[in-house]
């Protein structure tokens, strides 16, 4: 352009690009040349960031940068912290007894913690997060427990398990009376009836229960176990047949079945799957669920 | 569309391409001032820069278990100290009110007297004046400056940049010092720096803040008010036409002219203006703006121009307050023969100095009716309640209770609600108190435990029990309590 007419806005006294719009003028008010410098050392530094770092995906992987940094590594030295941090508790509860454990606000809390923590990532999937349990898993919050709720029981139970492939598991044999003809099905009804009054469950419309019978059926066939006043026994896993909780259901149907196909639940062996301190938070978070004895 | 209107096509309009994007910085070397608002800024200087520097070494006895500092952020440990106010995580609200606080002020001076914050508070300024007069030291004003560049020998500018930059970087350093010493015991925290044990986090952060303040207040000044910080922005759209600003009194200025010819003018009975356009209040302006051309986005108002015109007005002859504090709207009244307004209470003012009130008072509430214990409760939810061998009904829940004294404190825990309620809880110590059971939490810590409440009493169906769990201080006596609800089936 041979003459060029110099724009200047006759408000602000600033010259113009000359860029109009409906009669709107651009000012031109330039930037400082340091911003200039500033996005070109942006550009650069994300130059060197994707040498640097993992950054463009590939068709099966991505690059991952020449100073080999992965998130993975850096997880692993925040763990590595975390166990050091966590060491001297540690050892801590690997020494104390569980009756120590218990009795040391301290160390109860930290137990469980961290019981409450393996609780979740090995217990829960059959006994739930709140150790409510369901029909076949316990609950673990109430104070009914066929293998002793002790303290060196619950460790006992879950370091061989019950039924499981440990030798020293613990085993009770609830027998099949019907499946195996043991029982005649009158007299197996006859039984589910009287257990079920011994925890003053109420009786189904329409039905009769003939508890004299029931009482012989029981006393020659399950009190061995059982216990002549049906209280159980923790020695053989046998529950307690006058409290009220039922690990297979209370109602009628259920209890027939339980008599008729008998019931034998597994709890695996943890103990050479967790190590002696996570198995000793375990029981103490057990325990202190609040049915511990 | 009706095409009937005929569109002329307008002729295209002619671009300045050669008109630059970027342009180049302006170094701006401003002349040293004296005067009324000279004064006023070395002594808010001293004193921000004083508490600044100095606040981390003050000691503020609060007993054993607790940092004896009287200003103190424990990252480790969570916790803020400021003299008697401790600030716990949960409590960050209160930085949320002191934050409000802080805006309402800001817009409070804002409407009282524009930017009053830029031009003498803010930590940009008062760093950036502080550079400005060690540069001003070493090198000399802006002229002898000048002269230097052409007169002096190589070694003498070389050594002169050489201290300047010294002395920027020692002032810098010492900020970044000071600031850690908020975070750390400040006497041990000095020490460990000086023998080359303090954590490597500390030497980081020093050397940030020694970077950013020597780049920001040495090198960048002016330009971070320009083009950096929103808040000229946002003060443009706060002020009003009551508010002060630092003005040039045109009515009084113009014409302006060269003292002889003005005085020539004003002999033969013409009217001159006052101003003799010797250019000082822009060369003593520290963003480089000339304040003749009106208020703009640059001034951050810091009235070392009406100090530099003042001078001048003195030695002249001619009243002072060529440039002050004043309104464009009284400029425009007194060129109409009316009285200049001052209106410093209005709508605006009030509300703002009300809000303020009003802020600052729930905060000074919240903080004197604040407990030094506390207690929340969370209720089981998987099991929501469980059926025990006997019969009876439990319910679970966790506590927590904080014990905000720097002294370990035993609480007895009781709760109401539920009509035969047995309270068992895990984490106890063996002590009871009337029967309630008793847990002990550490100075200046929380304590979780599990509180078991049973019950043998018969419950309504689907019962939902308001029940309140309270935690009294064994030996204060002082209570707290948290509700829940007991459910049964
Ligand atoms: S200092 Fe005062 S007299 Fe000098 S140019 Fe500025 S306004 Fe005019
Ligand atoms: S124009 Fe005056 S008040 Fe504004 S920044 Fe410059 S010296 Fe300060």
């Amino acid at each position: 352009m041979a003459e060029h007419q110099k724009n200047v806005d006759a408000v602000t006294g600033v010259s113009t690009t000359g860029h109009e719009w409906d009669g709107i003028r651009e000012l031109n008010n330039p930037l400082p040349r340091w911003w200039l410098w500033t996005f070109y050392a942006c550009i650069v530094w994300a130059v060197v960031y994707w040498i640097a770092y993992p950054a463009w995906p590939l068709v099966s992987g991505y690059t991952s940068g020449v100073l080999g940094w992965k998130s993975r590594d850096a997880i692993e030295v925040q763990l590595a912290d975390l166990r050091t941090q966590r060491g001297a508790f540690a050892q801590k509860l690997q020494d104390a007894s569980l009756a120590e454990i218990e009795a040391s606000p301290e160390l109860l809390s930290f137990a469980r913690a961290q019981g409450r923590a393996a609780f979740g990532d090995n217990c829960a999937p059959c006994h739930g997060t709140g150790a409510a349990g369901s029909v076949g898993y316990p609950n673990l919050n109430d104070d009914d427990w066929m293998w002793g709720g002790s303290l060196e029981q619950i460790q006992q139970t879950l370091l061989h398990g019950i039924r499981s492939t440990d030798a020293d598991a613990h085993v009770g044999d609830m027998p099949a009376f019907g499946r195996d003809a043991m029982l005649p099905r009158p007299e197996i009804v006859a039984a589910a009836d009287y257990v079920r009054s011994l925890s003053n469950l109420p009786v189904p419309a329409g039905v009769t229960p003939d508890l004299a019978k029931g009482k012989e059926v029981f006393e020659a066939n399950c009190a061995a176990c059982h216990g002549a006043d049906g209280k159980g026994n923790i020695e053989l896993g046998a529950p307690n047949l006058t409290d009220g909780i039922w690990l297979y259901g209370s109602g009628r149907d259920a209890v027939i079945a339980s008599i008729t196909n008998g019931r034998a639940g597994i709890m695996p062996a943890w103990g050479g799957r967790l190590d002696p301190t996570t198995i000793k938070a375990l029981t103490v978070y057990v325990h202190a669920l609040g049915g511990g004895k | 569309m009706n095409m009937a209107t005929k569109v002329e096509r307008l002729e295209e309009p002619e671009y300045d391409d050669d008109a630059p994007l970027y342009e180049a910085r302006r170094k701006i070397y401003p002349i040293a001032v004296h005067g009324t608002f000279r004064r006023i800024k070395w002594a808010l200087l001293i004193v921000t820069l004083g508490i600044y520097y100095l606040l981390p070494f003050l000691r503020w006895d609060r007993g054993p278990n607790a940092p004896s500092q009287a200003v103190l952020v424990d990252l480790a440990n969570g916790r803020f100290y400021f003299f008697f106010i401790e600030i716990w995580p949960q409590e960050i609200y209160y930085v949320t009110g002191l934050l409000i606080l802080a805006a309402l002020v800001l817009f409070l001076m804002n409407a009282v007297a524009g930017r009053l914050w830029c031009g003498y508070l803010c930590p940009q300024t008062v760093w950036t004046d502080l550079f400005q007069a060690i540069e001003r030291m070493v090198e000399g004003d802006p002229r002898e400056r000048r002269e230097k560049l052409k007169t002096a020998s190589r070694t003498q500018r070389v050594f002169e940049a050489a201290a300047k930059h010294t002395l920027w970087l020692m002032v810098a350093w010492w900020t970044g010092g000071a600031w850690v010493l908020y975070f750390a015991d400040a006497p041990t925290l000095v020490w460990e720096l000086f023998t080359g044990t303090a954590p490597l986090v500390a030497y980081l952060w020093i050397a940030i803040l020694t970077f950013t303040t020597y780049v920001l207040a040495g090198h960048m000044r002016e330009q971070v008010c320009t083009y950096m910080c929103p808040w000229p922005r946002i003060q443009a759209a706060l002020t009003d036409e009551y508010a002060f600003n630092v003005t040039y009194r045109y009515d009084r200025g113009e014409p302006r002219g060269s003292f002889k010819k003005s005085e020539a003018l004003r002999a033969a009975g013409v009217p001159s203006g006052d101003c003799i356009d010797c250019k000082q209040c822009v060369a003593a302006c520290p963003t480089g703006v000339d304040i003749r051309l009106g208020s703009q986005l640059a001034c951050i108002q810091c009235g070392l121009c009406i100090d530099a015109c003042d001078t001048v007005m003195n030695k002249v002859g001619r009243p002072a307050g060529l440039i002050a504090y004043d309104t464009e709207m009284n400029v425009e009244r007194r060129q109409q023969g009316l009285a200049p307004v001052a209106k410093v209470f209005r709508a605006r003012t009030l509300l703002y100095a009300g809000l303020i009130v009003v802020v600052g008072g729930i905060m000074v509430a919240t903080l004197a009716m604040r407990g030094s214990e506390g207690v929340s409760v969370i209720h089981d939810r998987n099991p929501l309640f469980v059926r025990l061998s006997d019969g009876s009904l439990r319910n679970a829940y966790t506590l927590r209770i904080v014990n905000k004294q720097s002294l370990p404190r035993r609480f007895a825990i009781a709760v109401d609600g539920v009509p035969e309620a047995q309270l068992e809880v895990v984490g106890g110590i063996s002590e009871t108190e009337n029967g309630h059971p008793v847990v002990e939490v550490g100075p200046d810590q929380t304590y979780e435990l599990r509180a078991l409440v049973s019950t043998s009493a018969k419950l309504p169906a689907s019962a939902s029990l308001p029940v309140t769990f309270s935690v009294t201080d064994v030996i204060g006596g002082e209570t707290t309590t948290a509700p829940d609800h007991f459910k049964g089936p």
